[in-house]
């Protein structure tokens, strides 16, 4: 009898404490967010109803510096913010299951008018905001109609970065197309210099003049977004479109000057045109950065990239950027491409409070004690930003690609060619084009292919968002 | 025991349900709910009847053919790692030295992630056809024959556990008796033993079929289908239509609804096909 007994309590001993072990497990999500709930109730208390902060990082690259500032912030004013950051590539992804939350961040990123299409009633009215009136160049703003939704956190520029040192040893060189790099401000000019030193790279040193076009799934955007806004945005010029009215259609009127670079980079290559498909950008970033070849199409941003690759060769002095030159009339006043894709917008769903002080984070960091983050380098740990707000008159970062960004930005007689491709109608349009340049480069589909695909595409992706 | 169990059942099984409803049921339900929505994050859906399923199908050109890759690279996964699982199992149940390590062997490319196996077999077969002046983009059929490979041998050192299992649990009398009445090796394979692993070949073929058809990980890693959509299975079509194209989210979860709809009838009709076969020792 005794023994029944144990065994029975045994059981149910046994059953319990498992029962509890799994409902513990499975309750943890409800009964965190419980007391993420209390503990904010308790914060916004604390503070005097002051709100808090949520932002969703868009740069896993300054995930460090994002949190440091926060904390800096938070001690400051007591205010809470919290950062999270997604992991590269996973943005809207990560964006779309924490919007879902009741916890929801108050500010976040969206890229331009077609991030606005799927995030617009998130996004609140900026236009009255402080921050907003320090912009030095109002363009440069999300907006829907007249009213600024979403606030640039920095401009950044690219074009062709090319290394000064093998320029150089070109250029003394007999027979050289061109004396300095000045000389070169249009294609033509481009071109003769390209192939002469593409006949002259073993006496130069290196494997090819431009690094890798690569062309793998993911890795193609220097090509489908970058190259492609050129011509997209002469064609938009010429018919006075605004990039944030819904572009419905293109010509691609300009594609044979996409054609000219394109094949430019093709040709004059380290690696070999069929093999592009399984090139990265890393890989392009390596070859310049270990002297493999004198040039490159990329932005400001890679410069920390280049300095992180093992044997790097290149100096910090050596670093320039030229802009790119398709052909087109009248490209001798061209400068760099310089613009931003990421507009921090704020919640317009999340509480009058924490909305409020959403705004005062921003306001700090681009006008008060926060914009020593926003101009010092990462090896700093700062943001290494050039900010598009008038606070920061005469201060740019100390990386040698930025620096050269607002160098172009002031050259005078220099225009500026702005990122209109945040007006590309999807990652589907912009995946489809990469394909295509693919089989292009691949031999399998000839430019008037790529062109009539491109029109095609824009235009039945463009009435697909549409529809919804 | 059995009385306590009766009486605790609650007890023992609630946890797992729960767990069970709140992983799979309740998203599942909801998923089903949100494919007739129009919304950008889960809480914030527009009820728009069936116009995501009718997008599905007409508004978009690549949710078809994903369905056809799908069911050719499932048919010859299936074939491919079946047969080689059994021909191992076979070998291996042999009394040869040295079984175990090979076991151990074919089974471990099952250990790894499929991401990180997309990664390295990329690198692999870009580094082979690197020699013939490809890559795996080339063209869409060397992704698709890629994953073929891949999956090979990636399960078939799974399933050939399995067949080990089954083959070992048939009876050595039976084997003997066909001995000694004459019985060739293959007319033992084929009259004795085949038919007695049937519930080994029911759970394998499930498993393989499943996995093939809903493969996701190995195909994003390995070319995201590239070039193009060329190599894109269904999973990872789904996957591109939720995120790639705004406002098409409740398409993708419409397409999503199809699929499990289909995976579950394709399942359920390729048990019942192997399960009939079963036969008692």
């Amino acid at each position: 009898m005794m023994k029944k007994n144990a065994k029975r309590i045994c059981a149910a001993v046994l059953a319990a404490s498992l029962a509890a072990v799994s409902f513990a497990g499975c309750g943890s999500s409800s009964s965190s967010s419980a007391a993420g709930s209390t503990a904010s109730a308790a914060g916004s208390t604390a503070a005097t109803g002051k709100g808090q902060v949520y932002y969703l990082n868009f740069k896993p690259e300054q995930a460090d510096q994002f949190t440091a500032i926060a904390k800096a912030y938070t001690e400051k004013t007591g205010v809470q913010v919290k950062v999270q950051t997604a992991a590269s590539g996973t943005y809207e992804q990560t964006l779309k299951s924490e919007m879902a939350k009741s916890d929801a961040p108050t500010i976040f990123i969206c890229n331009g008018p077609v991030g606005y299409k799927t995030w617009g009633s998130y996004c609140s009215d900026l236009t009255s905001s402080d921050l907003a009136k320090h912009l030095t160049d109002k363009s440069l703003a999300l907006k829907d109609g007249s009213k600024i939704v979403g606030l640039p956190l920095a401009v950044e520029g690219y074009g062709i970065i090319y290394n000064q040192a093998i320029m150089d040893k070109y250029f003394k060189l007999d027979g050289a197309k061109a004396k300095s790099v000045d000389e070169i401000n249009n294609f033509t000019k481009l071109k003769a210099v390209v192939e002469d030193m593409t006949a002259k790279k073993s006496k130069l040193g290196i494997k090819g003049v431009f690094a890798s076009t690569s062309l793998k799934s993911g890795e193609d955007w220097r090509w489908q977004t970058h190259l492609a806004n050129v011509p997209i945005t002469n064609e938009l010029l010429d018919s006075n479109t605004d990039v944030n009215s819904d572009v419905k259609e293109i010509q691609f009127k300009y594609a044979n000057e996409y054609k000219n670079i394109f094949d430019l980079y093709l040709n004059n290559s380290v690696t070999d045109k069929k093999m592009l498909g399984s090139k990265s950008v890393g890989d392009s970033t390596g070859e310049f950065a270990l002297g493999q070849c004198a040039m490159m199409q990329n932005g400001n941003w890679v410069w920390s990239d280049i300095g992180k690759v093992d044997g790097n060769v290149v100096d910090k002095n050596d670093v320039k950027f030229m802009p790119i030159y398709t052909g087109h009339s009248g490209e001798e006043t061209q400068g760099l491409c310089i613009g931003t894709e990421n507009f921090a917008c704020i919640n317009s769903k999340a509480s009058a409070d924490d909305q409020k002080a959403s705004l005062d984070f921003l306001k700090w960091l681009y006008t008060g004690d926060g914009m020593d983050y926003v101009t010092k380098s990462s090896t700093d740990g700062g943001l290494g930003f050039i900010a598009p707000y008038d606070t920061f008159k005469g201060k740019a970062p100390d990386d040698p690609l930025a620096q050269q960004v607002s160098e172009w930005q002031n050259k005078s007689g220099i225009k500026t060619v702005p990122w209109d491709f945040t007006c590309f109608p999807s990652q589907n349009f912009k995946n489809k084009f990469g394909a295509d340049l693919l089989s292009y480069a691949q031999g399998q589909k000839t430019w008037d292919d790529v062109k009539s695909d491109v029109v095609k595409t824009w235009k039945t992706e463009a009435a697909a968002s549409a529809q919804s | 025991m059995q009385k306590s169990l009766r009486k605790y059942w609650a007890v023992f099984t609630l946890p797992t349900l729960i767990c069970f409803a709140i992983a799979f049921l309740i998203p599942f339900i909801m998923g089903f709910g949100l494919s007739f929505a129009k919304f950008t994050t889960v809480t914030d859906a527009k009820f728009v009847g069936f116009s995501n399923y009718i997008r599905a199908f007409s508004g978009d050109d690549t949710f078809l053919p994903a369905l056809g890759r799908s069911f050719l690279f499932t048919i010859a996964s299936v074939i491919l790692i079946n047969l080689f699982a059994f021909i191992f199992a076979l070998l291996l149940t042999r009394k040869m030295r040295g079984t175990n390590v090979f076991r151990t062997i074919f089974f471990m490319p099952n250990l790894i992630g499929g991401i990180v196996l997309g990664y390295i077999w990329q690198l692999i077969f870009n580094g082979i056809l690197a020699r013939y002046g490809l890559t795996l983009t080339s063209d869409g059929k060397y992704g698709i024959f890629g994953l073929i490979i891949l999956m090979c041998w990636q399960m078939t050192g799974y399933m050939m556990v399995i067949y080990i299992a089954g083959l070992q649990n048939v009876s050595p009398d039976l084997i003997e008796a066909a001995e000694i009445d004459g019985a060739t090796p293959s007319q033992i394979l084929f009259r004795i033993k085949i038919p007695m692993v049937m519930p080994s070949i029911t759970i394998c073929m499930f498993m393989t079929l499943t996995n093939s058809f809903k493969l996701f990980d190995q195909n994003l890693a390995l070319t995201n289908g590239a070039p193009g959509n060329d190599s894109a299975l269904v999973a990872l079509d789904i996957f591109k239509t939720f995120y790639n194209r705004p406002g098409y989210e409740g398409v993708g979860q419409a397409k999503a609804v199809v699929f499990a709809v289909i995976l579950a009838v394709i399942a359920m009709i390729q048990l019942r096909v192997t399960r009939s076969k079963e036969v008692e020792s």
